[in-house]
């Protein structure tokens, strides 16, 4: 196999070695649980509050604000059941949209069973809420609204600050889902009038198993994770040091790099985009041109699916992802290609490639000279393609 | 994830491509499931497939099944090809994971929906064939009301 190129760091990122190096005393020579008395407790603490401090500095939020959690998943799980159970007195209403992440979705599926109502605000073609609906969905019975801060499959950049200001000029909550945007993009809890913010440590070359969660001080939810009075007493168990150090560092990192990265990685994707839907025919663009996330690209390709495409990228060793009903386990294709308005053969066909600023345009070049073949010989096994050709040739023929 | 032999069909599909006039084609499955296999086959008056080919709108094992499936039913007779179930072929590729089961399900299918064509356009009977149940057509025409 050739050199692996990666390009699916919205899964997942590499841990940058400064991180690691972060963290390794953590491990065996600082062991200590920072909830103990003993001085050799508050060696681990300070290293907790420094980092906690990194977190807070990406979001213009104050230090004691940011709970650690366990990641992405459980700060969505947390904000929406929380929320509901501390407000459930003034209403049962709650107004999500359809492109959210699973964290989201099932958990608002659950919430549903529960004597919860949700309402899912629809989006434009390129992925954008649409703010008139989600206007229209307010009731007197709405507490809380979660939109997610960029969408992780085609990368839209939501409208955070208007949905902050719709939320508070109606007194609701607003939470967002910045697992994909933290760090990548600049948040602001106070412009953009954010309630509540999950984030995560290894979307941002931190490492995997710690997230966070913005709590505005003064929003009244409760503990989800039972237990020790730790994080002021709203997210239980021993704090996870080591990875909470980590995500400290990498929250650094990417306050410091994030001008020049986001600069180097849309060079990159551009490069990218430009190539694609100039060089392969019947291929599109999901999500906004412009306003997404800067290391993001997503493609359909007509006439094929998207897993057989993964797998011969593979074989080159390209590591990307795709919307197909293949790679989910499920029947159907992603949920955000089709309510971006896609049909289901045409979403079947995803590619998304999400960059760093680790790849060089000479990669790029690969991944598009090697794709254009792969979609070339998938289109010649297809009987989509086959239909297509014949239906065209057809209508040639009766228009000469 | 996949067997080597899945791997080995899915790289080197054995029989792509179309016949023409064929005695026999049938497409199934469907584009809102992600998979649709097309088989074409040559069939001559003794009843012996002589060649088969297919087209594949899938995953690695939606068209590594449609290749094992030309390959199984190709110098067989028609009551043969009946015999190729999605079990063997399953068998044959040193098997599927549970997800994709419904791949090899499929090439059985578009065996049968090849032959299908086949019985209707000589007007016989093929003793044990029934008609496929996921034939597009149909599901077409189902989506319509």
């Amino acid at each position: 196999m050739s050199k692996r190129i990666y390009l699916d760091n919205a899964a997942t990122t590499q841990v940058y070695p400064e991180v690691l190096e972060e963290m390794l005393p953590y491990f065996s020579e600082i062991y200590s649980n920072p909830s103990s008395v003993y001085t050799f407790a508050s060696e681990a603490e300070k290293a907790v509050d420094k980092a906690r401090g990194a977190v807070a500095e990406l979001l213009n939020a104050k230090k004691e604000e940011i709970y650690f959690t366990g990641g992405g998943s459980e700060s969505d799980n947390w904000a929406l059941k929380a929320a509901a159970d501390a407000y459930a007195s003034k209403g049962r209403h709650i107004i999500t949209t359809v492109i959210e992440h699973h964290a989201i979705l099932h958990t608002c599926e659950y919430l549903a069973k529960n004597g919860y109502e949700v309402t899912y605000v629809g989006v434009d073609e390129n992925g954008s809420v649409r703010l008139d609906e989600l206007k229209a969905a307010i009731r007197p019975d709405t507490i809380l609204i979660s939109v997610m801060a960029a969408n992780n499959e085609i990368g839209t950049i939501q409208p955070i600050e208007e949905i902050g200001r719709i939320a508070h000029e109606h007194d609701i909550l607003f939470h967002t889902d910045a697992v994909q945007a933290f760090g990548h993009i600049p948040l602001d809890v106070e412009k953009m009038q954010i309630d509540m913010l999950s984030a995560s440590g290894h979307k941002i070359n931190g490492p995997k198993g710690i997230g966070a969660m913005y709590i505005r001080k003064g929003v009244k939810i409760l503990s989800f994770i039972h237990g020790g009075a730790q994080e002021r007493k709203r997210r239980a168990g021993t704090l996870n040091v080591p990875g909470i150090v980590g995500f400290g560092k990498a929250a650094e990192l990417a306050k410091e790099s994030m001008l020049s990265r986001s600069a180097k990685e849309t060079e990159l994707r551009n490069h990218l985009i430009d190539r694609v839907l100039n060089e392969i025919p019947y291929s599109r663009l999901n999500g906004d041109r412009t306003n997404r996330l800067p290391n993001n690209a997503n493609f359909c390709f007509r006439f094929i699916e998207g897993e057989s495409m993964l797998i011969k990228l593979d074989m080159l060793g390209i590591c990307a992802s795709s919307g197909s009903a293949c790679t989910s386990g499920s029947l159907d294709p992603s949920h955000v290609l089709l309510a971006i308005g896609l049909p289901h053969e045409i979403a079947h066909g995803s590619l998304r490639i999400s960059l760093s600023e680790n790849n060089t345009i000479e990669e790029m070049d690969f991944v598009v000279d090697e794709l254009k073949k792969i979609i070339e010989q998938l289109r010649s096994m297809s009987p989509l393609y086959e239909d297509f050709v014949k239906k065209q040739d057809g209508e040639h023929e009766q228009i000469f | 994830m996949y067997s080597e032999k899945v791997m080995d069909h899915f790289n080197n599909p054995r029989n792509v491509g179309e016949i023409e006039n064929p005695s026999g084609v049938g497409t199934v499955g469907n584009a809102k499931c992600g998979d649709i296999m097309r088989m074409y086959l040559d069939i001559d008056e003794n009843g012996v497939i002589l060649d088969c080919k297919f087209k594949t709108f899938g995953c690695g094992a939606a068209v590594a099944t449609s290749s094992m499936a030309t390959e199984l039913v190709k110098g067989k007779t028609i009551q043969q090809a009946l015999e190729v179930t999605n079990k063997a072929v399953m068998e044959a590729l040193d098997g599927l994971p549970p997800v994709k089961v419904h791949c090899s399900l499929l090439a059985e299918e578009a065996i049968h929906a090849a032959l299908w064509d086949y019985a209707e356009k000589n007007h016989i009977q093929i003793e044990g064939l029934e008609k496929p149940v996921s034939d597009i057509s149909e599901k077409e025409e189902e989506e319509e009301y």
